[in-house]
């Protein structure tokens, strides 16, 4: 099979944007359903393209991003704080907490004590970085990450945070991160969606996922992130009705053609070809999607990396392996969601569960990755919304304790798509409050993940309405020291 | 020296004009024909901004020379570096210093300079040179000027025209040397005609009746026959219902369940009883406040409180509040007056006159509602609306509110409009952050578009009368023009929702006046205008797209032909329901829950409230119209959102149309569709007459005209092959899709293959577009 990219709409720089990405597509299973340039949807609306992408020569060609969502704890997970332990129960000082504003959870506490975590925290690697034994996979792979512990972001809440993380501004109906991507970058792949969505849950405290997250704004929807999920339909609508196999699809199909063409004759208008296209990509993808979803033909050795519940559809360690093989056959964004990291009580308990649920699989993931020669053009990232308070909420006792939002610092970290291995970025506070060096904005970040990809942040616009619309929003610099 | 580069610049417009003379008048009628009167707004202001401005425009760090031409005193004035010179001298191109400039052959001089990679054609020199000529005459932004109705243009086809709009539309097309299409064949006109009318296609009888009728006014008798169809009140209600955000959840993280329906009901109520648009807006804005305000109008105030309001526990109330009140001055902005406030929230804006305290006192008509930013964290019936409220009784529906479908006697509340009774301070906020009070403002309209009238009261029904002050340049343009797009598929100015000086120039700004004025001029009545709109010649004619057509106008800006595209998402719905005779005919209630794809709402949810799972509704709910299906704003109705239905999130004023293999996956596989198909497949069957028949009657009902002999004969081979090829086992699976009833004596394999056939006649492009 003829290795070839494909992409949506950037026919002028086509040349010299194919000359500089090494070109891989990595199924051979997809080769023969390949037919360019179909995966097109065309709007008559969408204006002001942006020219001359991609703006520099990329470092990564696909993201897969692990989202957290309900913002799990750095103080129990990447950020080691000993001074909380010293300092139990003692309350925070003004100084540190100054004017920051709290949720209406915690407003109308009296007391702040402090915690810390009750959880121990070793170093590993040749980067000596501090990980908690809550994350034992994640520690044996801190040389392929870059922690960034001082990343902090406006909002106090849940769905503006998320809004914000992944649309660049706290409130709704702009396109997200993925549809941007595959607006600026086109599509690698013409039988998958561009970006696609994976939600998993797990047992702690929940918190929705919205589909304005993976929304495409004012975007054309082609660039809209399509929910895979478990089950016989795994896109919505894909799957046959009873008693329609292949065969008799494609005679249906071949009728409707037919008949299309009889109105083309008749009235000229290329929407009605468009449209016998688009039919023909639905065909393709009602093959292709199944095909990338089956895991039951994926290897003991892959299993046993991700672990038993690889398996288990609809799991977190599932779509991590699901990630892969999307991502693997050129599907530019992949957003996994797990839902459950909200700890306002009960932190002890409840965050080793969801430790427990994502450790493995994460890890595994970006091994995989790496061990396929994938890693150097997959940027993977972990990370939720925001932070956790370094003072307890609610009832402070012996064992247990929760912890409230906490926007000003929060830890994350990337993986390939030429970010720096092996690298601690940033650091917060003796009492992880405040971030005490290099600190990361939502913007800052957003506008690293676009560098990476080969694109200008404060290029890659959209006009809608008169506005014309960035990612990230009026701000952002790209943070030049976690690049490779 | 300037006498030498007036010669060169006559020379060159002369050359120039002399290449148009030659060119063929169709495909560069552009370059025919200039203006008898050159408009800054409409000819100079485009050119200037796309190819001067960036250097002598407002920007003060990026000008050069000092030099401003997008304000006319600087362009008068004598030039920084040769004060004997000007930029601009009115009348005299041949001493206007900018003319020279960009007709000079010198290099170093030329403007644009060469590096830039810009160029003026010749055309547009010729524009500048003819302004100046004419006296270079600046003018206010068009849309900030109110419109004045114009005479009726001259045309050559002076036969065509069936009404004022023809006028407009022919006399640009003539000018362009282009020829309308023929009209349309009746068939398709009804069709076309249905749907915009009522959201549904016409049914068989309709058409019988219609192609029987060759009486001269047969088409008007359609029309009117459509417009008192109570299906007019809920396809007019859909776009209301985008620009008022309306939804069936509160949004925000948990999302639960609201009851806001009963506004719904009244909007396709209004429209049916053709309140005029003036009452229409006035009633939504400031029923509460009304003198001796009615339950009605006291319901219409529900538009105002559509916007999303959070139940996350642990918000800071005060952060929320200043949202609901900044959604409010958002919508008031883009949906009544089509331009974007919103950028002055949080400074003054870039491309309009709005500054950011014009902002704030737009903002306090809204900010004095007895509310708070979180009421209630997400729970039970008390929480389905939100102080303020109204109370809906069951003699309420019996007496007054009878357009209200309430189907229970349980407690409706509705959250609506009231005031404090004391006066909340606004103030500007800096950088639009609620914990950042500047400046204290009191109430107040943007300058630049009508002064607010010193006899208006200060509060919000003060803020309607100024909105339908007959000086105000933008109300009635803008509803016209969200009108047209619903009928002709984009609007006379296409950002619809943005009339400033980044918005999209109107296409036909001379038509877009008329129809303005004679709007305002006959009451804002609405029924009247979509007449005048669909009765027009320029509607009416054949959507062919002929190759030369396609080829000069591709984007149909001079509607040469008729409107060709999808309809909308809710509308797909209705076909299927309506050709298949599952449609459930009955108007508003509560929202319903159909068919949809399992794990959606689960797989999305806190876990708290009514809408953490979904539990589908049964019996006659499953075939209600799209636009009942409810609307959970985290999770949107998947089969609409695929089809660009609005997610209600924010004032929407104009859907996206986009063509995906998600939506042939719908239509291919949807129960909704599989179903409608089995269903009517099964009646064709039990009915004593031919295949052929069968086929050609399916084919009427859904595609809205009888199929011409070659698809018959397709479609008749494709049932009898499948006919053979469906095993029994087979055709048992295929026809239990949906839970109507499969009667007893229809064959199954015959009916798994009508099935297909009619599913096949579902996915034509045909059945689901405006032709």
């Amino acid at each position: 099979m003829e290795k070839e990219i494909l992409e949506h709409g950037f026919n002028f720089n086509r040349r010299r944007f194919l000359s500089r990405l090494s070109l891989g597509l990595g199924s051979a299973a997809l080769g023969s359903l390949m037919i360019p340039d179909l995966f097109g949807g065309n709007s008559t609306d969408e204006e002001g393209f942006t020219p001359g992408i991609p703006h520099f020569a990329p470092k990564a060609k696909r993201v897969i991003y692990l989202f957290q969502n309900g913002a799990p704890s750095q103080q129990e997970l990447f950020d080691y704080k000993p001074k909380l332990r010293e300092m139990l129960g003692q309350e925070i000082p003004p100084s540190v907490r100054g004017n920051q504003r709290l949720t209406g959870m915690t407003a109308n506490q009296s007391s702040f004590p402090l915690v810390g975590s009750f959880v121990d925290f070793k170093q590993y690697g040749q980067s000596r970085a501090w990980v908690s034994d809550l994350f034992p996979y994640t520690a044996k792979i801190v040389d392929d990450l870059c922690i960034v512990k001082s990343m902090y972001t406006e909002a106090i809440n849940h769905d503006p945070a998320l809004t914000f993380l992944q649309t660049g501004s706290q409130q709704g109906n702009r396109p997200s991160m993925g549809a941007w991507l595959s607006y600026g970058l086109g599509n690698e792949n013409k039988n998958l969606p561009n970006f696609t969505v994976l939600l998993s849950r797990g047992v702690g405290n929940g918190q929705g996922v919205y589909s304005k997250l993976w929304s495409n704004g004012f975007l054309d929807s082609i660039h809209q992130g399509v929910q895979f999920s478990k089950g016989e339909d795994p896109v919505l609508y894909l799957r046959d009705p009873e008693g329609m196999d292949r065969h008799a699809r494609r005679d249906m199909l071949d009728n409707l053609a037919k008949l299309n063409d009889m109105a083309y004759q008749e009235f000229g208008d290329p929407e009605i070809t468009a449209k016998v296209k688009q039919y023909e990509m639905a065909y393709r993808m009602q093959t292709a999607v199944p095909e990338v979803m089956d895991l039951s033909k994926e290897p003991d050795d892959i299993v046993k990396l991700y672990g038993p519940d690889c398996l288990v559809p609809g799991t977190y360690a599932a779509n991590c392996l699901l990630a892969r093989k999307l991502s693997e056959n050129g599907v530019r964004f992949v957003q996994l969601y797990h839902q459950g990291w909200d700890q306002h009580g009960n932190l002890p308990f409840e965050i080793a569960k969801q430790a427990k649920d994502v450790d493995q699989a994460s890890a595994a993931l970006v091994t995989d990755l790496k061990q396929r020669g994938l890693l150097d053009e997959t940027l993977v990232i972990w990370g939720g919304e925001f932070g956790r308070t370094s003072y307890t909420q609610g009832k402070l006792t012996a064992d247990n304790y929760g912890r409230d939002h906490h926007p000003r610092c929060f830890t994350i970290w990337m993986a390939g798509g030429g970010i720096k291995p092996g690298m601690v970025y940033g650091e917060t506070d003796e009492l992880g409050y405040n971030i005490a060096q290099n600190p990361v904005h939502v913007h800052d970040f957003q506008a690293t993940v676009l560098h990476q990809l080969g694109l200008n942040h404060e290029k890659l616009i959209f006009k809608h309405l008169g506005r014309r619309y960035r990612l990230t929003d009026v701000s952002g610099k790209v943070v030049r020291d976690i690049i490779a | 020296m300037k006498r030498f580069f007036y010669l060169i610049g006559a020379l060159t417009g002369f050359m120039g004009m002399m290449q148009a003379c030659q060119t063929d008048s169709a495909t560069k009628a552009d370059d025919a024909k200039l203006p008898d009167v050159v408009s800054y707004n409409f000819d100079i202001r485009p050119i200037l901004s796309d190819k001067c401005l960036a250097c002598h425009g407002p920007d003060a760090n990026k000008r050069e020379a000092g030099l401003r031409l997008d304000v006319a005193e600087s362009a008068f004035k004598a030039l920084q570096e040769n004060p004997s010179a000007h930029a601009l001298v009115a009348g005299k191109p041949e001493v206007s210093e900018a003319f020279l400039r960009i007709t000079t052959q010198d290099t170093s001089l030329l403007m644009p300079p060469p590096s830039s990679n810009l160029k003026l054609s010749q055309r547009e020199i010729r524009l500048i040179e003819k302004w100046i000529k004419q006296g270079a005459k600046y003018e206010k932004h068009w849309a900030f000027v109110p419109p004045q109705k114009p005479a009726l243009p001259e045309v050559d086809q002076k036969d065509w025209p069936k009404n004022e709009i023809d006028y407009f539309i022919l006399h640009k097309q003539e000018q362009k040397g282009l020829k309308p299409n023929e009209e349309a064949d009746k068939e398709r006109l009804l069709k076309r005609l249905s749907l915009d009318l009522t959201g549904l296609p016409p049914s068989l009888e309709m058409m019988d009746r219609f192609m029987a009728d060759n009486s001269p006014n047969a088409y008007e008798k359609a029309v009117d026959q459509l417009l008192k169809n109570p299906a007019y009140g809920e396809k007019m209600a859909l776009h209301w219902l985008d620009l008022a955000r309306y939804a069936d959840s509160h949004g925000y993280q948990d999302d639960g369940y609201r009851t806001q329906w009963p506004w719904r009901d009244w909007v396709i109520h209004a429209f049916n009883k053709n309140m005029h648009y003036n009452d229409f807006v006035t009633w939504q804005l400031a029923g509460d406040l009304l003198p001796n305000s009615t339950k009605e109008q006291l319901l219409a105030t529900g538009f105002n409180r559509n916007h999303k309001i959070t139940e996350e526990g642990g918000v800071i109330p005060e952060e929320y509040r200043i949202m609901y009140v900044t959604d409010r001055t958002d919508l008031f902005g883009k949906g009544l007056l089509g331009v974007t406030m919103e950028c002055a929230h949080c400074h003054d804006h870039k491309y309009d006159p709005f500054s950011q305290k014009e902002y704030y006192r737009l903002f306090a008509f809204f900010n004095n509602v007895a509310e708070v930013g979180i009421e209630s964290v997400i729970g039970g019936p008390e929480t389905y609306a939100k102080k303020p409220l109204m109370e809906i009784s069951d003699k309420d529906v019996k007496d007054i509110l009878t357009f209200v479908n309430k189907p229970d006697t349980n407690r409706l509340i509705v959250s609506v409009m009231g005031d404090l009774d004391t006066l909340r301070k606004t103030h500007i906020l800096n950088r639009g952050n609620y914990d950042a009070p500047g400046d204290v403002v009191e109430p107040g309209t943007p300058e630049a578009i009508l002064p607010f009238n010193k006899n208006y009261p200060k509060n919000r029904l003060g803020l309607a009368q100024w909105l339908f002050d007959k000086k105000n340049p933008l109300t009635a343009r803008v509803y016209v023009n969200l009108l047209w797009q619903e009928f002709f598929g984009k609007g006379i100015v296409k950002t619809s929702g943005d009339f400033g000086m980044q918005g999209d120039l109107p296409t036909h700004p001379e038509l877009l006046d008329w129809l303005a004025v004679d709007f305002m001029s006959h009451n804002w009545d609405i029924k009247r205008l979509v007449k005048q709109m669909v009765t027009s010649a320029t509607y009416r004619q054949s959507a062919v797209v002929p190759p030369e057509k396609l080829k000069n106008d591709p984007d149909n800006v001079y509607l040469a032909r008729g409107p060709r595209y999808r309809i909308h998402a809710e509308f797909v719905k209705d076909l299927v329901l309506s050709s298949s005779g599952l449609l459930n005919q009955s108007i508003g209630g509560p929202s319903v829950k159909p068919y949809q794809p399992a794990g959606l709402w689960e797989g999305a949810t806190s876990g708290r409230g009514l809408l953490s799972t979904y539990n589908q509704d049964h019996g006659p709910s499953l075939y209600r119209r799209g636009m009942y299906t409810l609307i959970k704003r985290t999770v949107p109705p998947p089969s609409m959102a695929i089809f660009d239905a609005s997610n209600r999130d924010l004032c929407e004023v104009k859907r996206l149309r986009t063509n995906t293999p998600l939506q042939a996956l719908v239509m291919m596989n949807d129960p909704t569709v599989l179903e409608a198909s089995r269903v009517l497949a099964a009646k064709l069957l039990q009915e004593n007459t031919a295949d052929k028949d069968k086929i050609s009657k399916a084919f009427r009902l859904i595609v809205g005209r009888k199929p011409r002999e070659q698809e018959v004969e397709m479609l008749t081979a494709y049932y009898e092959k499948e006919t053979k090829s469906i095993k029994k086992p087979v055709a048992e699976k295929a026809v239990s899709v949906g839970e109507y009833p499969i009667p007893g004596n229809v064959d199954k394999t015959k009916l798994a293959a009508l099935m297909r056939v009619v599913s096949t006649i579902y996915n034509l492009e045909e059945t689901i577009t405006k032709t």
